[in-house]
């Protein structure tokens, strides 16, 4: 069973957001640079599946050199070869931009099962996994926690947790799922996990070893254009209830929540 | 010449989802700016009869798929089906709610149809005769203006609870036709084999309107008993912090966060919650926010409309009791 996981790297869940003077991006110095929390059940599970049914676990990635860096992580997870898709020209693209550039990378591996996180936890959009789901003609589940791969290697059952209720979903392989939280618990890297993944094979790719044209990728050519980024907007913080005693206190909160709010 | 603003109708067992409605509205308000049509289109099994009310929140025009194969929802059915569907009636805006359902079909539609998509949005406008969406980003630490360029329809979806619904018009009537489509068999990879229900009367934190969510203050597991006691008589859903979560005292499907759920209900109250920016980041949007903490230097105040300073076990009882008045009027 041959796997490929996508992978993406964003800022750390504690980063401060500060918006850069064009207005329009965020300021990326001082960012500690961490692989998308969801990603991450991607490659645990992909290796949970290798590690019953044989097979490679590649991990493809695409941004600047820096993402390297999140690679090796899930090679010293134990994935077993990543593919970066470097380009200058990317700078900027959109989620349909680098649907496509994971695409062309992915359509000529031999795989059975795709994963990627079900959103980056930086544009908040969700659409990579399904679009390159799409490009590549097959199907895909999104926002899933359990995943059994059938005995013979052919099909897969899934459940996906939407609001009320989970559905049990059985597709044939080759498909795309994309990893919600509850899935599993990621192992952390070893430090021999660590040792090999140095050895363990990276290679680079730009866009035009991928056949595509670059004027098709970037800032320039995107579809949905941003306009402004500002900060959210401001809350200011409000009341603090007084009173002597707890109780005093709830009364209050109570009283304000129906007479002033008006929720209760 | 793309006209028209189409919303896509969310329906579960032949009942609309209220997203549904939200997005009806919010589409309403976008055709009456463009002074074009809104059409509502609609997916399932026998929905014809039910499909009409639609007229009453702001459809002009509804279009009903019918097929046995819609109901439940799959990707690939409802993805088929949109795709010829909207290429026939070539909008210039294509509208859907930010649920489970509507992420996924938005995102393979719209790589479909090989247009832009902007997901999850808090507000619309329409400028120079184009769609402008604004959506959060880092789960709402910052805010993007995002409009289309050579991409049409411009689609995006709206976060749920944050549309406001039209007051139903009961003389409004709407024409319902229906869909042209061939849906082949060989195209429905995915089935879905089984639908587990959640246990009965639990609400779902995205659809919620009123939250209580706790945090590491909770000290245990067993302490969310006064959550849900609160959570009961008001009607609200119960929540958690990452913290909590990740000690194994909330399943997962109850974190709110960046790396949870992002939701905005009316009234949201957060209790024991320090208020980590990744924390702050998914119920940022709420409409009211109440924090109690013993520590008045925990952030969350700093969000807070109401911040009880105290101990919260003192507290929330007590808050239990008095809120029954109200309810109770």
């Amino acid at each position: 069973m041959n796997i490929i996981v996508c992978l993406k790297q964003v800022p750390d869940t504690e980063t401060q957001i500060k918006i850069a003077p064009d207005g329009k991006s965020i300021v990326t110095d001082d960012i500690k640079w961490i692989m998308n929390p969801y990603d991450e059940f991607g490659v645990e599970e992909a290796l949970r599946i290798k590690e019953k049914f044989g097979g490679e676990v590649t991990v493809v990635s695409l941004g600047p050199k820096r993402v390297t860096e999140t690679i090796r992580t899930a090679l010293a997870m134990g994935a077993d070869k990543g593919i970066l898709i470097t380009d200058d020209a990317l700078e900027g693209s959109d989620s349909l931009a680098v649907a496509k550039a994971l695409a062309a990378a992915i359509k000529d591996l031999e795989y059975d099962l795709i994963f990627t996180g079900q959103r980056g936890i930086d544009e908040d959009q969700g659409l990579v996994g399904p679009s390159l789901a799409e490009m590549l003609g097959i199907p895909h589940v999104s926002l899933v926690v359990k995943v059994e791969v059938a005995e013979d290697g052919k099909s897969v059952k899934v459940e996906r947790p939407v609001e009320g209720q989970t559905l049990v979903i059985e597709s044939p392989l080759p498909a795309l799922l994309t990893a919600q939280k509850g899935l599993n618990e990621p192992r952390y890297a070893s430090l021999p996990g660590i040792m090999k993944a140095k050895k363990k094979p990276l290679e680079e790719k730009s866009l035009a070893d991928l056949g595509l044209d670059p004027s098709e990728f970037g800032e320039g050519a995107r579809k949905l254009k941003i306009l402004e980024i500002t900060p959210p907007p401001e809350r200011k913080a409000g009341k603090i209830i007084e009173g002597e005693t707890p109780q005093e206190k709830a009364a209050e909160l109570a009283r304000l929540l129906h007479e002033e709010a008006k929720v209760i | 010449m793309a006209q028209g603003v189409w919303t896509i109708a969310e329906q579960r067992e032949g009942e609309f989802r209220k997203i549904t409605y939200e997005v009806v509205s919010e589409g309403r308000r976008l055709a009456d700016a463009l002074g074009q049509e809104l059409v509502a289109v609609v997916l399932g099994s026998n929905m014809k009869d039910k499909a009409g009310e639609l007229a009453q929140y702001g459809a002009d025009k509804i279009i009903v798929a019918d097929d046995p194969r819609l109901e439940p929802y799959t990707t690939d059915a409802y993805t088929a089906v949109l795709a010829q569907v909207v290429m026939e009636g070539d909008p210039a805006i294509l509208l859907l709610g930010a649920s489970a359902q509507g992420k996924d079909l938005s995102a393979r539609l719209s790589a479909r149809l090989g247009v832009a998509m902007a997901q999850d949005c808090t507000a619309f406008s329409i400028e120079d005769g184009n769609l402008v969406a604004t959506r959060p980003i880092y789960a709402g630490k910052a805010y993007a203006k995002v409009t289309y360029v050579n991409s049409l329809p411009q689609m995006a979806t709206a976060r749920p609870n944050v549309m406001a619904i039209n007051e139903p018009d009961t003389s409004r009537s709407a024409e319902v036709v229906d869909a042209a489509f061939n849906l082949d068999d060989a195209e429905l990879k995915t089935k879905v084999v089984d639908i587990i229900k959640d246990e009965a009367g639990k609400i779902d934190l995205t659809e919620a309107d009123k939250i209580v969510s706790g945090g590491r203050g909770m000290k245990g597991p067993e302490n969310f008993k006064i959550l849900e006691e609160l959570a009961e008589v008001i009607g609200a859903a119960v929540g958690a912090s990452r913290s909590a979560v990740d000690a194994g005292w909330r399943p997962h499907s109850d974190q709110v966060g960046q790396t949870g759920k992002v939701v905005s209900p009316n009234l949201y109250i957060a209790c024991g919650i320090s208020g980590a920016i990744q924390h702050l980041a998914g119920m940022s949007t709420s409409k009211v926010i109440v924090a109690i903490n013993k520590d008045p230097d925990a952030p969350i105040f700093q969000k807070a409309d109401y911040g009880v300073v105290a101990d919260l076990f003192d507290v929330v009882p007590a808050l239990t009791e008095e809120v029954k008045k109200y309810i109770q009027e």
